[in-house]
């Protein structure tokens, strides 16, 4: 097991370098370059000016240098400067990560309880209304655009009931954390949706998969209740390949922050990931790149070795 | 059991035939891309045909889903908007396969270190966030209906290029691949005539599936302002300009986002359909 995890941590370099040398060639081709944006277009700007500007920002140097300085400055942490606010980009993601760690921390544990629950009812009471109204709602679920999603639910809760703040993470000058737990539900809940739906269908087929298993005769043989060669047996096997799964899916919840956060106002990476780009702050850019790259590698190693420790039938040579 | 391959369009059919919602959202489908397509004569309305009359107006018997806050028909807007957004989701999924297609084959039959690299290019691609990256890069393209179907065909070959290359593995020492070769047939002609027919199953349904994914990944662009650029109307970009009037005038907001819903449900169901038609092993009875 051991040996296992360092070669899989080692297969992870090369990944890194690659999505690093991606990430590094996207911001290159950056219409005007990466200075482009700095010094604004369709207006007359004098040519030393243009120099020292490259000069101060590097990017006079060949593009391996200065893709070497890059990399090994985000290796020690230095994700460089952001153009639009001159702060360092590692305080611009380290402000937000709270609010978005927030967001999908709610919105993951809200869709493993739902789905789990679900999933277990749908598969012990097949074709009942609801397991039917369940896996109806799961392709509605699939097949919405988040951001549709999101706009709906606005306008029913918060527009026409008012019982939810529209967006937002707080009502200016009534600051509670009731009033800070009202804001968290809509968009949590938006996020959580697709999950909710791929997960709880994805537990129903596994525990449906697993109900003909010897284990659960042998179980039921030496007398356990039915609640426990369920409970026990049943769906702590059917949960294996989900929890895999799950871990996958953290990595997109990223792509469903940017949507999400958006739609809500909602002040974590994915909106500082859209204002950057109407801003044209590449280094924000690059560096909420590279660090959700990073987050989406970590995650599936962590799939792997949770599948390996879960399930005990799992060797690794 | 008949004698057709499993990939062939009368066992195709015959499987659809048993799958009945698959069916009906066929039947949708091909009713709403004909009507999209049709939109000239189908429209009553031109698409850019300003009501001074009726700014913002909720539906009526003349413009029954309403009009948008230029005094345009709705429902016009909805049938010209559904011709791209289809566009783009079939040419997106086109390219999107075909790419995969390409990348899967080379990597399979080259092996050694083309398929090394290949595959690990493919790792990469699968790392960075797909949402994001196509974010930047369509700030990047200006959003015509072309740099659209590039950029989100070119990145979501992956899937395919794994189910083709294990194709093209598990298939290439077989006997009557190696006679083939042994004939005088090249690397493209085994593609063509042996490695896309039998991986047809699992291509035509992610072909299906990506138009769906392309479809939903336009409207999220276009929410943004990044996606196909007013006046040519898409779902998405009616969406993101009816997001200010929401509250008052829900009905801008409520039918471009059901149109989405409709089609790409009908796709899903279209592809999960397919699925069971094409998998020879769906064809005993799996389930009790």
């Amino acid at each position: 097991m051991g040996t296992y995890v360092r070669r899989r941590i080692l297969q992870t370099v090369p990944l890194i370098i690659g999505i690093s040398l991606v990430v590094f060639g996207i911001i290159q081709a950056a219409p005007g370059g990466p200075e482009g944006s700095l010094l604004g277009t369709g207006r007359f700007v004098d040519p030393q000016v243009i120099l020292s500007y490259r000069h101060r920002l590097g990017v006079d140097q060949p593009i391996p240098i200065q893709y070497v300085r890059w990399l090994g400055a985000a290796v020690s942490g230095d994700l460089g400067v952001s153009f639009a606010t001159t702060r360092p980009v590692v305080n611009l993601i380290v402000e937000r990560l709270p609010a978005t760690l927030e967001l999908m921390a709610s919105s993951f544990v809200f869709a493993a309880i739902i789905a789990i629950a679900l999933g277990i009812y749908s598969a012990l009471r097949q074709y009942t209304t609801l397991d039917v109204v369940a896996t109806g709602v799961s392709f509605l679920g699939i097949a919405m655009p988040v951001f549709w999603f999101g706009l709906i639910l606005q306008l029913v809760f918060s527009v026409k009931l008012g019982l939810l703040p529209v967006a937002g993470t707080e009502t200016v000058g009534a600051t509670s954390l009731a009033d800070h737990l009202k804001h968290l539900i809509l968009p949590a809940f938006v996020l959580s949706f697709r999950n909710v739906a791929g997960w709880s269908r994805y537990l129903r087929s596994s525990l449906i998969g697993v109900s003909a298993a010897d284990y659960l005769r042998t179980a039921r043989a030496k007398g356990l209740t039915e609640r426990r060669v369920i409970g026990v047996h049943a769906v702590g096997n059917a949960l294996i390949p989900l929890v895999s799964i799950m871990a996958l899916n953290v990595a997109d919840l990223f792509s469903g922050a940017v949507i999400t956060e958006t739609v809500f106002a909602w002040p974590g990476i994915g909106r500082l990931f859209v204002q950057a780009m109407f801003a044209r702050d590449y280094p924000v850019l690059m560096g909420i790149l590279l660090m959700g790259s990073f987050t989406v590698i970590v995650f599936n190693l962590l799939a792997d070795i949770m599948y390996g420790v879960l399930d005990p039938r799992i060797r690794y040579e | 059991m008949s004698e057709a391959a499993p990939g062939s369009t009368a066992n195709i059919w015959r499987g659809l035939r048993k799958h009945r919602i698959a069916l009906l959202s066929l039947v949708i489908l091909v009713g709403m891309i004909a009507a999209c397509f049709a939109a000239p004569l189908v429209a009553p309305y031109a698409f850019d045909a300003i009501d001074l009359a009726s700014l913002r107006h909720s539906p009526t018997f003349t413009h029954w889903m309403g009009t948008d806050e230029l005094g345009r028909d709705v429902w016009t807007r909805m049938l010209y908007g559904g011709r791209v957004s289809i566009l783009i989701g079939l040419l997106a999924a086109l390219v999107g396969t075909g790419l995969g297609t390409l990348i899967g084959s080379v990597a399979g039959f080259y092996g050694r270190w083309v398929d090394n690299a290949l595959m690990r290019v493919t790792d990469v691609a699968y790392a960075i966030p797909t949402l994001p990256l196509l974010i930047l890069l369509s700030s990047y393209s200006g959003a015509a209906v072309f740099s659209m179907v590039v950029i989100i065909g070119g990145l979501s070959w992956m899937a395919t290029a794994r189910v083709v290359r294990s194709e093209v593995l598990s298939i290439k020492e077989m006997a009557y691949v190696v006679a083939a070769r042994g004939m005088g047939a090249t690397n493209w002609t085994l593609v063509v005539r042996h490695i896309i027919p039998n991986a047809m199953g699992p291509l035509l349904v992610g072909a299906t599936l990506g138009v769906g994914n392309a479809i939903m990944i336009e409207s999220s662009l276009s929410f943004l302002g990044l996606g196909v650029q007013p006046p040519t109307p898409t779902w998405g970009n009616m969406l993101m300009d009816s997001q200010a009037t929401m509250a008052s005038k829900p009905w801008l907001t409520i039918f471009p986002g059901l149109a989405i819903l409709v089609v790409v449900l009908a796709i899903n169901f279209l592809g999960d359909g397919l699925r069971d038609a094409l998998d020879p092993r769906a064809t005993s009875p799996v389930r009790r």
